[in-house]
């Protein structure tokens, strides 16, 4: 059967037999030569910064040009009237003032937040009671706006400080617990057994092994909580920032609307963003870089 | 190469009748079934088997990760009931190593979790190892800046850190490229030359099998049963390709695969 089959084929064409070959190296010579630097422009428009910035000159450029053509202070002020109304504001107003206050109000709620975010993660982790507790309150609490939380905690606990850190530990507990006990389900069992076997047991194993491999979660749990924190508290205090004597900059921004001091309401957004950029991109890059960059963990 | 421990010395470790179970979602499985091996000090002790035989599961037990449901482990005369840093332990997976620590880092890691010695004597003492196992130039470097074989290099530097009274090796070079698995292999038996550790080694391969065990236990699977326990101290390397290493390859594979043969080419056999 099998011969049959092949003579009925043509003959199928054999690659040539062809002679060995066995080569003896040189030296490599001229090869590094091969690459030549990139030019500057190149250069400089691989650096991220020097692109974004590119885009922020341009933003700048149109939103002068169209409050110039606009030509209306009260609803869309300039760039250089904001620009001004910021400095005055920094310089003899109260700026400065309402911005430490809010970010005083927000390391406390921050701060709160984190341990009890702790005291949830390591309830989850000892024992399956805590991680069905963990689960159950996250899963209800989570989708709600901590905003939301505001009238209750004004009930509770009055006007003041003490709603608005209510408020933000509520913003930032769920995403850090989520995050963190997400992360130490994730270490992969190798690494556990890995660290048993070093000798770690107990409070050690989550301290020395558990919170390092699972540190790019707790990372971005704390990148969440803190965007949601630093969102809560302003609108928080666009709420009811008149009652406290010394507002914050939430309380800035409504205070100057009132007012129709529209420069200095974009001013007050100016820096909401400004701090928001400044935490995220210079505390928490930071950060990144030291830690999970440095160890090849970012996914 | 090594000698035969006469049967006076009382062994390093004993297995003594070990079933071992493991729950999975919907089965409890038995990975060994009374598997019974005695390891004396200063032996290559290879665990050789087919997928399924349980020979990681036994591995874990040694290492102290699960108890036996059956059956007794004893190191030095004590059973073994936990971890411990008296037993280091090689994955064969490259996430064994901390990433956070460099190289040195992770060395010296079980030596200051269990305080053996100061930071500086431990740091020395890493050094001395990543000497051996030629990472000098790396210690300053993060894991996974390393190549896989640099990564287990590493993890065989921070095990015999510890000067364990057994190295336990799940594997270790299961995961390499076939060249660098063979200076690896090299590598471990000029370790163990050299420094004089005990070692169990876990491997599904019969040749890894020859030339890095002094003695090899044969495991059948689907539960791990002990087939054989031959001797191959006097194979090396060099002996690659003789008559007497292919003879015992061809042995240990008949020994495998006798059962297979036996079901499923019973028919033919019967033509021939």
């Amino acid at each position: 059967m099998a011969e049959l089959a092949v003579s009925a084929q043509p003959a199928r064409a054999l690659p040539p037999a062809r002679p060995e070959r066995v080569v003896t190296l040189d030296a490599l010579g001229a090869v590094g030569d091969a690459a030549r630097p990139l030019g500057p422009i190149e250069r400089l428009a691989n650096i991220t910064l020097v692109r974004r910035l590119v885009v922020l000159v341009v933003l700048a450029v149109l939103w002068e040009g169209y409050a110039r053509w606009n030509d209306n202070s009260l609803l869309f002020p300039s760039l250089t009237e904001t620009l001004a109304a910021f400095w005055d504001a920094a310089a003899r107003g109260p700026l400065i003032d309402r911005t430490l206050t809010s970010l005083g109000v927000l390391a406390m709620g921050y701060g709160v937040g984190l341990l009890v975010a702790a005291v949830f993660t390591t309830l989850a982790v000892s024992t399956r009671a805590g991680t069905d507790l963990l689960s159950t309150l996250t899963a209800m609490f989570n989708p709600l706006p901590a905003i939301a939380l505001l009238p209750l905690a004004l009930l509770w606990f009055g006007l003041g400080a003490k709603s608005l850190v209510f408020v933000i530990v509520h913003s930032v507990l769920w995403a850090v617990a989520l995050n963190t006990h997400s992360g130490f389900t994730a270490v992969s069992p190798t690494l556990r057994m890995a660290g048993q076997n070093c000798g770690l047991k107990g409070l050690s194993f989550v301290l020395f092994l558990l919170v390092p491999a699972a540190f790019p979660s707790i990372l971005t749990g704390l990148k969440i909580g803190w965007a949601f924190a630093w969102r809560t508290l302003i609108a928080a205090e666009l709420v009811f920032g008149a009652s406290s004597r010394s507002g914050g900059l939430g309380w800035f921004i409504f205070e100057n609307r009132n007012s129709l001091e529209t420069p200095s309401v974009f001013a007050g957004l100016l820096t909401v963003i400004l701090i928001g950029l400044v935490v995220e991109s210079v505390i928490f890059r930071t950060i990144e870089n030291m830690t999970v960059r440095r160890w090849g963990m970012q996914s | 190469m090594t000698q035969v421990p006469t049967a006076h010395d009382a062994p390093l470790l004993v297995a003594d009748g070990v079933t071992l179970q493991y729950k999975t979602a919907d089965h409890l499985v038995t990975a060994t079934w009374r598997v019974g091996f005695d390891v004396f000090a200063g032996e290559r002790f290879v665990v050789l088997g087919p997928s399924g035989c349980g020979k990681s599961t036994l591995l874990k037990a040694v290492a102290g990760f699960m108890q036996p449901v059956e059956g007794e482990i004893r190191l030095a005369g004590a059973p073994i009931t936990r971890p411990g840093s008296d037993r280091m332990m090689v994955f064969q997976e490259f996430d064994q190593l901390l990433p956070w620590k460099t190289v040195l880092g992770n060395v010296m890691f079980p030596l200051l979790v269990n305080r053996r010695m100061a930071r500086s004597e431990a740091e020395a003492h890493a050094r001395e190892l990543l000497a051996k196992v030629n990472l000098s130039r790396f210690e300053g470097v993060h894991p996974h800046m390393l190549s896989g074989g640099m990564k287990q290099r590493t993890a065989i530097a921070r095990a015999l850190a510890m000067e364990p009274k057994v190295l336990l090796m799940d594997e270790p070079f299961a995961a390499l490229d076939a060249l660098t698995r063979r200076k690896m292999q090299e590598e471990l038996v000029a370790l163990w030359e050299e420094v004089g550790f005990t070692v169990i080694f876990v491997t599904h391969s019969i040749e890894e099998a020859l030339l890095v065990g002094s003695r090899i236990l044969v495991l059948s699977p689907h539960p791990g049963r002990v087939k054989a326990e031959l001797n191959a101290h006097h194979l090396g390397f060099e002996s690659i390709g003789t008559p007497e290493f292919e003879a015992l390859h061809r042995r240990i594979h008949d020994l495998l695969f006798t059962d297979r043969i036996e079901t499923d080419l019973a028919p033919e056999a019967a033509h021939g």
